[in-house]
């Protein structure tokens, strides 16, 4: 740690051991996803003789309608991570702009949003969130939209907090004393100085938005035109393949949901190598 | 020409409190004021209430205008102009004043972006240009550091290289000392003096520096203006009896302690109205000191003090 720290205040860009693991796993991933055609033995979609075990020609073993779920889990991979990394694009760049004009302009502006805000945290979200997407057209921009919904707070308040604080600081007086318009002042000074809480919070963001598009998926909520990790698990479960012990065909999803949300919560502690370093005296 | 008039400033909150009392000030084009005053007298707030720069529970009356135009009540777009434009301000101490994930060299050409328009290019050949102006060694390396690699002493240099660059008239510059050791005091210094056409407004607690760098000082204390008059009638022949005290209290002559020095109550220190505020600890106070006294004309200088209206 203390190596880290030292280096960690030079521009070169250093991790922690937490985050290299957590940098290799979504790199994994990553890989997996984009390059699903080449890796993926058959087409998911393709049918064939049901509940094959695990063997030579399906790794993983086939579903109920002969399915091979090693390729439905490659595959699954792109919707699982798409919705994820999307939804917490959403959600950190709307909690971003919503901190920056209520830790910024203060007043007015800033009751509203923090109203906003704490009414927003008193909802129920998961309940929510099933609601809208059961609603909602099908399909993974009303996921997005529906997580996305009641997913900013928390990002949105340590944003604002930390906001407040570096308003006060002189270099952001020094900024308006020179004449420079607000908008150059929280795009070009306030943000620099804010992006190691943005990007663990990202991270972080979409590790809950993968656990949450997993679960509407469980419930039959996902996208009916594509199988996320979170579906493959729906039917195994509603096809009574848990009950009959296909272990094939439930654990692998469960597996790579666990390690893709592990990997984003390794590389939250982005922020945490920076914390002890002092950077405010720099 | 820029004329503080009647500047008051009280801040809201719990008891409100009378940060700046009545002041008023002219400073004439290419003058140079120093306004010297302890810690809490109201120095630094009068010159943030000029660029409209203190916090919201801050209320500002009188007015300071600016060839005419009150800088209290200008709008928004001309106050960004005239901030940093016109008027620049150096802030206190170079510690927290920069952005410690900037380079030096684009902090430093900011101002010449926003107010004269260059690109980001030119702005930082500006700042390197501004940098060995004011005797930074290696410019070059220093412009393209970011703040963590720069000592205290340089960091002030910098903060006053970047309150020069958009070539303001006026320069607002508080504490420019606070820190610093006596050979970065005249680094400060020998910035502040090639200074030649800006008129220069300086805050300091340095009565040495703040007579080598000025030819007017304001003395402060609590909030009030007590005397004002040429930088040499103050120093050698100060009137108001707080003043006096003040440099005889210097170390170079001779530490003179009278032993009245006493902390003063919160309750008189933000009195308000009532009396002579330096009346607990004056050698010459008087009954009449009960009573507020009036900024009086003695020769041609100013002076709160009862002694001199008698005189009269």
């Amino acid at each position: 740690m203390t190596t880290d720290k030292k280096k960690g205040q030079k521009k070169t860009f250093s991790m922690n051991g937490a985050m290299k693991c957590g940098a290799g796993i979504v790199g994994f991933f990553l890989l997996v996803a984009l390059f699903a055609k080449q890796i993926a033995p058959y087409d998911p979609a393709q049918m064939g003789v049901p509940y094959i075990k695990p063997c030579a020609e399906h790794l993983l073993g086939t579903n109920d309608v002969g399915q091979d779920i090693f390729s439905e889990l490659i595959y699954g991979t792109r919707v699982s991570l798409l919705i994820g990394v999307f939804t917490a694009m959403v959600v950190t760049v709307f909690a971003t702009m919503l901190s920056l004009i209520s830790g910024y302009y203060k007043g007015i502006p800033d009751k509203l949003i923090t109203a906003l805000t704490n009414i927003t945290m008193g909802l129920p979200s998961l309940a929510l969130t099933v609601l809208l997407v059961a609603y909602l057209n099908p399909g993974k921009t009303s996921i997005i939209i529906s997580i996305s919904l009641t997913a900013w707070t928390g990002t949105s308040r340590i944003l604002r907090s930390r906001i407040i604080q570096l308003a006060e600081m002189p270099f952001i007086k020094i900024e308006k004393a020179i004449g420079m318009n607000d908008f150059v002042i929280m795009t070009k000074h306030l943000l620099p100085n804010l992006k190691d809480i943005i990007l663990s919070r990202a991270a972080l963001a979409v590790s809950s938005a993968m656990m949450t598009e997993a679960g509407l998926s469980f419930l039959g909520l996902g996208d009916l035109g594509s199988k996320s990790w979170g579906s493959i698990l729906h039917y195994a479960f509603y096809q009574n393949g848990v009950v009959r012990g296909y272990y094939w065909w439930y654990l692998p999803p469960i597996l790579c949901t666990s390690l893709a949300v592990t990997g984003f919560m390794l590389l939250g502690y982005y922020g945490v190598q920076k914390m002890p370093g002092g950077k405010k005296d720099a | 020409m820029l004329e503080f008039k009647n500047v008051s400033v009280r801040f809201r909150g719990t008891g409100s409190l009378l940060a700046v009392d009545d002041v008023t000030l002219s400073l004439p084009k290419g003058s140079r004021t120093a306004i010297i005053g302890e810690t809490g007298s109201g120095k630094s707030v009068l010159l943030l209430a000029a660029l409209r720069l203190l916090p919201e529970g801050a209320v500002v009356s009188g007015s300071v205008c600016l060839d005419g135009e009150d800088l209290l009540h200008v709008g928004k777009k001309r106050l960004q102009h005239i901030r940093g434009g016109v008027i620049s301000y150096i802030p206190q101490g170079g510690g927290a004043s920069m952005n410690p994930l900037l380079k030096i060299g684009f902090q430093v050409g900011e101002p010449l972006i926003v107010h004269r328009q260059k690109t980001k290019k030119e702005a930082m050949a500006e700042s390197v240009r501004l940098l060995r102006r004011f005797n930074l060694h290696d410019e070059d390396r220093v412009a393209h550091d970011y703040p963590h690699a720069l000592s205290g002493g340089m960091r002030q240099r910098v903060m006053i290289a970047m309150g020069m660059a958009a070539g303001p008239s006026i320069l607002f510059a508080d504490e420019p000392t606070k820190g610093l050791d006596q050979r970065r005091i005249e680094l400060v210094e020998e910035s502040l003096q090639q200074l030649k056409n800006e008129t220069l407004l300086c805050v300091t607690h340095d009565m040495g520096f703040a007579g080598r760098i000025s030819d007017a000082i304001c003395v402060m204390y609590a909030a009030q203006q007590v005397e004002l008059g040429t930088s040499k009638e103050i120093l050698e022949d100060p009137l108001h009896p707080y003043t006096q005290d003040m440099l005889a209290a210097m170390p170079e002559n001779g530490m003179v302690y009278h032993g009245k020095v006493g902390a003063l109550s919160h309750a008189e220190y933000i009195g308000g109205e009532g009396g002579c505020r330096y009346r607990d600890r004056c050698l010459y106070c008087s009954g009449k000191c009960q009573e507020k006294p009036p900024f009086a004309v003695v020769g041609n200088r100013k002076v709160r003090c009862w002694r001199y209206v008698a005189e009269n």
